[in-house]
């Protein structure tokens, strides 16, 4: 796909607007899986939970939706789901419009909406099998084996006849993804897949989510932990207090962080003057190291400029921001605040 | 484009195309309603009153002295059948609203606040689909309700009391299968009473994210009509009552039949089966689902 920039995080209206109109637009490929416009939710109460935000998530692209809790992702999820309705704005999924055409859209969409729900006194089973009845689209005669290989698929075999009462936290979640596997999806949206499993548990979700990644499965995974999702996704989109503050792939963003060089020597006052020769900027010095944001400059020039104006340099390193550190720059706090 | 949307592209599941008519989430839906133990345990108690009713006369053998009791209460030595048409008399101002009101009020608010609303919504199960079914689900409720008090109130007179031809209540007497028609049309009639509740119980139900919230609320209100039914002051209001047609079955009884009463019953019934399906609809259809 072509490069998107960062910000503002503007949507591609020709190519979302022709996969709308167009004849076929489940095999147009330009289709982005999802799009939104301005998408905006103001609750009764009159708070703005969500203020017209420009998602974009191409085809293939397993997306991380990130963001304090309370930023508005749970909202955002419900408002693509057709579950709430926006009060400003529209989107398309897999290349059509909703809520209209929620009937033919979200059969190939399969969701996890903040956390799972059962019926607590069916087994595991008995509650895929309700889901299943439910679907209009799905087959009956194939009902059973696809149910089978949905738990098999998150590891619940074992437990499918036990109530969903006696399911642990991280059991509750694997049948919530288990529903969502129950068809072939184009799309799978999963808000806080990782919520409540142990780290191997995570690990097998992450597994998972890059096998159905990889069989071409579009994904829009939810987080308030980037490193939950940093290793398994191709875009990110983060969220601010109802905002879209960053979207792009997680290169544009690493660069959208400047990364810096960090210097050692026995002469700081000398690097700080041959820095700043340079052009960069160089922060206070610290006992025997002076750092500078590296700016457009190599860092291999700055090393031969620093060692050519004599400095003494013990260790030169090049310092690229984490995306953690984009993340507490863009929204402001550590990632476990609520908003 | 990249390989992984390519073969995005190539691999696109064909979504399978509905059929026009499906019953399997119906089939669902009633296997939940009558697979709950606490639904079961409501029927169970409902066929204990024809029982309990049964046994009672048998062992005491009640003498007519004048005192109020159920119609048709007397009559049970003499005809078996009447053990039905006195237990369904017996449960219809309240234990068969009570059930009633406990599936309906739990229709859409019980999945609302289990959460598992926004998951069939997301299948998805349009809106008007999930309260028709809902609203099916708890009509076959009202009629097995109804039913059961029948049939075992019909068993258990067989059992302890002779059964044979049946005098009506304008004194003509029919044969016991005539009779067993007549039994029929009453518990219908009686089902289709609750219908009309269960229409209320849907609508309530959209209203809140609480279960047992709608189950009293539509409790209440059915205790409330009959109440209110019952004051002189209110005779103005009496007859827009949903509850005001519920004893008129007494005119199935007759030969020949009374229609008057049970037509307008029925009609009113229709009526607020309408409003509230409408009303049930339309906020189901707008509301946010955010459960």
């Amino acid at each position: 796909m072509t490069a998107r920039s960062l910000e503002p995080a503007v949507p591609q209206q020709g190519a979302a607007g022709s996969a709308v109109s167009g004849p076929a637009p489940r095999l147009d490929p330009d289709a982005t899986a999802v799009t939104t416009t301005g998408l905006a939710k103001r609750f009764r109460g009159g708070q703005l939970a969500v203020a017209g935000i420009d998602l974009l998530v191409p085809h293939g692209a397993v997306y991380g939706f990130l963001g304090p809790n309370g930023s508005g992702k749970t909202t955002t999820i419900r408002m693509l789901l057709g579950l709430v309705s926006p009060t400003a704005g529209s989107h398309t999924l897999l290349g059509r419009s909703m809520p209209a055409s929620a009937a033919q859209v979200l059969p190939r969409v399969g969701a996890l909406v903040e956390g799972p729900a059962f019926h607590p006194y069916l087994s595991g089973r008995a509650n895929l099998a309700r889901l299943d009845a439910a679907d209009r689209t799905a087959d009956p005669s194939t009902a059973g084996r696809r149910i089978d290989t949905a738990l098999d698929r998150v590891g619940l075999t074992a437990a499918a006849k036990k109530r969903y009462r006696a399911y642990s936290l991280g059991m509750r979640q694997r049948l919530g993804i288990a529903a969502a596997l129950l068809q072939p999806r184009e799309l799978l949206v999963l808000d806080e897949p990782t919520n409540g499993l142990d780290p191997q548990g995570t690990r097998e979700v992450r597994t998972l989510v890059q096998e159905l990644a990889s069989d071409g499965v579009t994904v829009l995974i939810s987080s308030h932990l980037l490193s939950e999702v940093e290793q398994i996704c191709t875009h990110v989109g983060v969220m601010h207090v109802g905002k879209l503050v960053a979207q792009g792939t997680l290169d544009e963003l690493r660069r959208s962080q400047q990364p810096r060089v960090a210097v050692e020597t026995t002469a700081p006052a000398a690097a700080v003057r041959a820095l700043a020769e340079l052009g960069l900027t160089p922060g206070p010095i610290e006992g025997r190291h002076v750092t500078a944001a590296l700016g457009e400059a190599e860092p291999e020039k700055v090393l031969a400029a620093l060692v050519h104006a004599g400095v003494p340099v013990r260790q030169f390193t090049l310092d690229e921001a984490g995306l953690e550190d984009v993340f507490v720059a863009l929204t402001g706090e550590g990632f476990d605040v609520s908003g | 484009m990249s390989a992984a949307e390519m073969s995005a592209v190539a691999t696109a599941p064909a979504v399978r195309r509905p059929p026009v008519v499906s019953t399997r989430f119906l089939r669902s839906e009633l296997g939940m309603v009558f697979g709950r133990r606490r639904n079961l345990a409501i029927l169970a108690v409902l066929a204990g009153i024809p029982i309990v009713i049964a046994i009672a006369i048998k062992v005491t053998a009640p003498v007519n002295d004048g005192r109020d009791g159920p119609p048709f209460l007397f009559s049970i030595t003499a005809n078996g059948i009447f053990v039905a048409l006195t237990a369904l008399t017996v449960v219809l101002p309240l234990f068969l609203p009570l059930a009633v009101a406990v599936v309906a009020g739990e229709s859409v608010a019980g999945e609302a606040s289990l959460g598992t609303l926004r998951y069939l919504l997301v299948v998805p199960v349009s809106r008007t689909r999930l309260l028709a079914v809902k609203y099916a689900g708890a009509l076959a409720y009202c009629l097995a309700a109804a039913f059961i008090v029948a049939v075992v109130g019909t068993l258990m007179g067989a059992l302890l009391f002779p059964i044979g031809p049946v005098t009506l209540l304008s004194g003509t007497q029919v044969s016991y299968g005539a009779g067993l028609a007549r039994l029929l049309l009453v518990a219908l009639y009686i089902a289709a009473m609750m219908a009309g509740l269960a229409a209320i119980g849907l609508f309530v139900s959209t209203l809140t994210e609480s279960a047992i919230a709608a189950m009293a609320t539509t409790a209440v209100l059915a205790v409330l009509s009959q109440v209110l039914n019952q004051v002189p002051q209110l005779d103005w209001l009496a007859p827009w009552l949903f509850s005001h047609y519920w004893l008129d079955y007494g005119d199935l009884l007759r030969d020949p039949i009374a229609t008057g009463a049970v037509t307008k019953g029925l009609a009113a019934t229709a009526a607020y089966v309408l409003i509230f399906g409408s009303l049930a609809w339309s906020r189901i259809t707008t509301k946010d689902v955010s459960s």
